[in-house]
């Protein structure tokens, strides 16, 4: 089965965190709270392509979407 | 003889409500100095913690953690590992935000392990308590070994309890609860480091371990050798050991907050604050709103600062009357009110704008609106070299260049920050305003379009938006032709809205006006006193070679007093060695329109550009007895060779393009080389705009003339 990432997600669509892909990328998510079993949501997506705003560990997290396709979820 | 002063730190999240409570602790006793090696910004304060015991505070940049990812986290690291190894800290406080406890307990997890006495802030209980999130205080603290207190930065309550803690918590010697047993991770490395390097603690090694190849003022080359070594020899997997010491400190994390905090689940708030979110950032309105917050903000500061402008440059000239009626008339009366008291004028004529522009600034920061604008401009700057971090320098760049270029050091990519360094000062800063304003007042008509826009508003719209165009084309260019080696991140926290701290607002203000005045202050009194000089001696052949022909002409032509007194004014500075200075750079302006006048006022700009003004006033009230505003005598001011007004349409506009280009700050220059570490860039930076400015004036003239 296809792995999916947290960038396929739509806004208002929920998951829970898998693993990570990038693993320079993938401290800085752990410091901020993205942590393997923890839920996410997406809030709102900037236009145009641009940033995916997250709620993750009981705050408002943004990030670019490219930065959101390496955190897998769980199927 | 004065004891020991006592020396805290006060570290947080950004957004953890570090600074409010910073200027609660502090009042107005705070200066801003610099981290050694670095242009970061050092902010101490004293805080008197009884009538007669005051403590040192230092507050540290925001950071989420010890390992840092950009210029600003670096400094903290390196602050904090400094003092471990100097034991010169007495106390760590730790701001948390409560409402966002579990990310805010990271850094403090490590902090603790290096066996530093903490103290711990609760910021936010009342988000906190709304978002349904109740912590028990007493145990937590308890757990911690680490005392905790309640603080509302709004009230300011809680303040009385934070001293008498702090006083309590430096005469106690025990340390707090470990949380992380490091040995477990990298034993081997650990322990040939801290018997290499005599250390005594686990994790201050292993940070050297992470961390010794940055810059850490505490390491020589020897012992990053002995590092680079013992890292080698054990095969030390950083990144890896770094996640696995990550995941182990949110496992503690949730055990300890699984007994202290009880969550209930109020999602109300959330959902109000995900709507306004939605709008602002929406495709359409997200981008309306800002642009028109931002036309709101320049129309209210040319409106509401030419008020209090007006009284200052009045005041100014009804002043230098006065003094010079009892004052004797002598040389020295010149030169203290023509040099200085003009010159100081021209300092205090700012004040209004920038306090406008700061409050403006700090209300988007306060609010957590400026985090939703670089949210939706990341990807628009993106294409541009630049990113969504780029959008606090550029828009403080409109207030003034040096505290923008230094704001960069949040950018984490260095070819992002070099970009917006470079373009950065082609935002229209607000030394800029006063030049706008003189020369829009001359030459555009004060009338209304569509009945409520000001038509001189509009126009100085119209040169902050050529500024911002040639900032992005710029970068744009640059983009192309810069390579990039390293990555950038856009992984930050959208904070929730808040109501603005009112006092924060206004520390800013005093801060920012503080620099102004000092900093740049410095600068436009000296030239101000060097230009009155300049023009007020001349070689003496020529000062009454000029005197003569004013006579004889005067004679002939029948010329009353103050006919014949105007012309010797004219006449004089002329052939002072400022007139001198302007007449050689004549030639070269003339085709953008400029005469021998405005070449003086170039020349002395180029320190820094507000001079302008003040330098015309100096020019056009040398001599003279009478007190118009500068405004009116510019007005009158006749081309000699066409007859008409001298400040055209066309000289007007050229004047005006060739100001938003030209970079004439000294300070500008000299805050780019410190931050990129070479001259390269300043200087490149100073030849592009200037031949921007002087192309785009050119083009301009010869159009319109």
């Amino acid at each position: 089965m296809l792995e999916k990432n947290l960038s396929q997600l739509e806004i208002g669509e929920k998951g829970i965190i898998s693993n990570f892909k990038d693993e320079e990328m993938s401290l800085k998510l752990i410091e901020m709270g993205c942590l393997p079993g923890v839920d996410v949501e997406v809030l709102f997506k900037a236009p145009w392509g641009g940033p995916i705003c997250i709620a993750v560990s009981g705050y408002n997290l943004s990030l670019r979407r490219d930065e959101a396709a390496t955190i897998v979820l769980q199927n | 003889m004065r004891e020991k002063t006592i020396e805290i730190a006060l570290i947080g999240n950004p957004n953890s409500g570090k600074s409010s409570l910073f200027n609660h602790l502090t009042r107005l006793n705070q200066k801003i100095g610099n981290f050694p090696g670095v242009t970061v910004d050092k902010k101490t304060g004293n805080s008197n913690l009884t009538s007669d015991i005051v403590a040192e505070i230092i507050d540290l940049p925001g950071t989420y953690s010890l390992y840092p990812k950009s210029l600003d986290e670096q400094v903290v690291l390196d602050f904090i590992i400094n003092a471990k190894k100097t034991q010169s800290l007495d106390l760590i406080i730790v701001a948390i935000d409560a409402s966002n406890i579990k990310r805010n307990l990271l850094l403090y997890t490590q902090l603790a392990d290096l066996d530093i006495p903490l103290l711990i802030v609760l910021n936010m209980m009342d988000l906190a308590t709304l978002a349904g999130i109740n912590i028990d205080v007493a145990l937590l603290s308890a757990k911690l070994k680490t005392p905790v207190i309640c603080f509302n930065g709004r009230t300011g309550e809680g303040i009385e309890k934070l001293k008498t803690a702090i006083l309590e918590r430096l005469s106690f010697t025990s340390l707090p609860t470990k949380f992380i047993d490091s040995h477990s991770l990298a034993g081997s490395v650990i322990a040939d480091l801290k018997s290499k390097l005599s250390l005594d603690n686990d994790y201050q090694a292993l940070i050297l371990a992470h961390q010794f190849r940055k810059k850490l003022s505490c390491l020589n080359i020897d012992e990053k050798d002995i590092i680079q070594k013992i890292t080698n020899e054990h095969n030390f997997q950083s990144a890896t050991l770094q996640i696995q010491e990550t995941y182990q400190r949110y496992d503690q994390i949730n055990t300890l907050l699984n007994t202290c905090i009880e969550n209930k689940s109020i999602t109300n708030i959330q959902q109000y604050s995900i709507k306004i979110d939605r709008l602002l950032t929406h495709p359409v309105w997200g981008y309306a709103i800002f642009f028109g917050l931002l036309f709101l903000i320049f129309q209210s500061v040319f409106s509401w600062a030419s008020i209090p402008m007006n009284l200052i440059d009045e005041g100014i000239a009804t002043l230098n009357a006065y003094l010079k009626q009892i004052l004797p008339n002598s040389m020295l009366t010149d030169l203290f009110t023509d040099g200085l008291i003009a010159g100081l004028g021209g300092i205090l004529i700012f004040i209004p704008q920038i306090a406008i522009l700061f409050f403006f600034i700090a209300l988007l920061e306060e609010s957590g609106y400026m985090s939703r604008v670089m949210f939706i401009m990341d990807r628009f700057l993106r294409k541009f070299g630049m990113n969504g971090r780029s959008v606090v320098p550029l828009i403080s760049g409109v207030a003034c260049a040096v505290p923008a270029i230094m704001a960069t050091r949040s950018i984490d990519n260095w070819k992002n920050r070099l970009i917006t360094i470079f373009v950065t000062p082609l935002m229209s800063c607000s030394a800029r305003i006063p030049v706008f304003t003189i020369i829009i007042a001359l030459a555009v008509p004060e009338d209304k379009v569509f009945g409520i826009f000001n038509l001189q508003g509009l126009t100085l719209m119209g040169l902050y938006t050529l500024g911002f165009l040639a900032a992005v084309l710029t970068g744009w260019i640059l983009n192309i032709i810069l390579e990039n080696n390293q990555r950038s991140f856009l992984i930050m926290e959208l904070p929730s809205y808040k109501m603005p701290r009112w006092n924060n607002i206004g520390f800013t203000i005093i801060e920012k006006i503080k620099t102004f005045v000092f900093d740049a202050g410095k600068v436009i009194i000296s030239i101000a006193i060097i230009l009155w000089v300049l023009a007020s001696y001349g070689p003496s052949d020529q000062i009454n070679n000029a005197i003569n022909e004013t006579q004889n002409y005067a004679k002939i032509n029948h010329l009353n007093k103050e006919e014949e007194a105007n012309l010797l004014a004219t006449k004089k500075l002329e052939a002072s060695y400022a007139g001198h200075l302007g007449k050689i750079i004549e030639p070269a302006i003339k085709p953008l329109g400029f005469d021998w006048k405005i070449g003086i006022a170039l020349i002395t700009s180029f320190a820094a550009r507000e001079v302008f003004v003040s330098t015309m006033s100096t020019i056009y009230s040398v001599g003279s007895e009478n007190q118009y505003t500068i405004k009116e005598r510019m007005k009158a001011e006749i081309n000699p060779e066409t007859g008409k007004p001298m400040y055209s349409l066309a000289l007007s506009l050229s004047l005006l393009v060739f100001y938003v280009f030209a970079m004439q700050c000294m300070s500008t220059i000299a805050v780019v080389y410190r931050e990129t570490k070479t001259w390269k860039w300043p200087l490149l930076q100073f030849a592009y705009m200037s031949c921007l400015a002087y192309l785009a004036s050119f083009a301009v003239y010869s159009l319109l003339k």
